[in-house]
């Protein structure tokens, strides 16, 4: 599998954010795209998750499911958790295992060693928290309760946004431990970031070096 | 098909917790039906006669209300990305949401109808005309207010803005439901026909509605 992006470009508001960005990932390996504010981190991963028009240049994931576009096999961890403050926590991962998974999330919190749910939230540390309402979760459990999303309905492209902001020192390790579990199992990752992700294959994509 | 599934209990779900919008749409029903009275006077001969369409007025204005969040708070929390991005077909998706919102809020209208029908004096027949009206009314209204929630969040104005632009294409739908009710209670003319009619523009507003709607979504975001 590889997800390869040539000469993309891309104008937001008049404003062309974007201009001539290749880059290769292949399976098990991760691409750490830096670059300082505004270089147009967030607007890369955007563009890969199909949530923005690509104004010239192509990407494409060979390898992948034959039926599936693009955007139905990346996950896309953005700034925003996608959580409702209304639901439980296991309500929330329950939805987004069902929308982003296509199956029934009732068959999969009552299966066999609590399922697959249960372990989504362990691996996360939020397993003690199961029943409680999202709205009182801090920064960095909500974060977490997003990656969990991840593990729960499984893409092979990782797309991921500042992935450790808010979260503390020990959250940060688990979090490598998860990336490293994934690469290993053939997915990829494209993370952009300001610090080090902790792998051993990253390549560097940096974007507006000038 | 679980996609779906997922959505629309969702959103159900969303409504009748704390901060859903289910009951506020009938709250504001009956605020309207009771002070319409208190305005024109105790005229029961007059409350009779425009009853109908003081309770389709009513209802009109109350399915609007909750709208405007409907795509909004997904988009403010990153669920709206998510969506876009799920192997359920966004049209369908659109739609389980517009079902959802219908069921919590449209579909409660109708049930208060034979309460509020006796504040204007209304007997049952008119009631159940009224009724069935709003029942094969209130989805259309519901799904031609999905792409006015869709450009309202689209061009990031909530509020006002979705009922000043939902309103002028109800016009249609309001004529024809108050017609049909109309024509059982007072008119010689025929019920089938504005009724059939009404039903035409539900059936219609459910195809345009959740495709338009979706259409914006996809090129509007960023």
């Amino acid at each position: 599998m590889r997800l390869v992006g040539r000469d993309i470009g891309c104008t937001r508001g008049g404003r062309e954010v974007l201009a001539g960005v290749s880059f290769s990932v292949v399976a098990g390996e991760a691409l750490a795209v830096t670059g300082r504010n505004g270089a147009g981190k967030t607007t890369l991963l955007r563009l890969i998750a199909g949530l923005l028009e690509l104004a010239a240049g192509q990407l494409e994931l060979t390898g992948g499911a034959a039926d599936a576009t693009l955007a139905e096999q990346v996950h896309y961890l953005g700034h925003r958790d996608g959580l409702k403050s209304a639901l439980s926590v296991r309500e929330n991962l329950e939805f987004w295992y069902a929308f982003l998974g296509g199956r029934d999330a009732s068959a999969a919190s009552g299966g066999p060693g609590g399922g697959i749910l249960q372990t989504a939230l362990e691996h996360v540390g939020l397993a003690a928290l199961a029943a409680l309402p999202a709205a009182y979760l801090s920064a960095g459990q909500r974060r977490r309760l997003a990656i969990a999303r991840l593990l729960a309905a499984p893409r092979p492209v990782w797309l991921l946004d500042e992935p450790t902001a808010a979260l503390d020192a020990a959250s940060q390790k688990r979090l490598t431990e998860l990336m490293r579990n994934h690469l290993a199992g053939g997915g990829i990752i494209v993370a952009a970031t300001h610090g080090p992700l902790g792998l051993d294959r990253a390549a560097e994509l940096r974007l507006g070096a000038a | 098909m679980m996609a779906l599934r997922a959505i629309l209990l969702r959103d159900m779900r969303l409504a009748v917790r704390v901060g859903g919008g289910a009951l506020i749409g009938v709250l504001f029903f009956l605020v309207v039906v009771t002070l319409i009275p208190l305005a024109v006077g105790p005229n029961l001969v007059l409350l009779k006669r425009i009853g109908p369409a003081i309770l389709w007025l009513g209802a009109l204005l109350a399915s609007l209300l909750a709208l405007d969040r409907l795509f909004a708070a997904d988009h403010e929390d990153g669920s709206l990305d998510l969506i876009l991005m799920g192997s359920a077909p966004l049209e369908l998706t659109v739609a389980a949401k517009g079902l959802a919102h219908w069921i919590t809020t449209g579909l409660p209208l109708v049930v208060a109808v034979p309460v509020l029908g006796l504040l204007l004096d209304l007997d049952p027949l008119a009631i159940g005309a009224v009724a069935l009206t709003l029942l094969v009314g209130t989805p259309a209204i519901t799904f031609i207010g999905l792409i006015g929630a869709a450009i309202a969040v689209v061009l990031r104005r909530g509020g006002l803005l979705l009922p000043v632009l939902v309103l002028p294409l109800t016009v249609p739908v309001l004529i024809f439901g108050v017609s049909a009710a109309e024509a059982v209670i007072v008119g010689p003319a025929s019920f089938a026909t504005p009724f059939t009619i009404l039903c035409a523009l539900t059936l219609a507003s459910l195809v345009i509605g959740p495709a338009a709607a979706a259409a914006t979504l996809r090129h509007g975001l960023d």
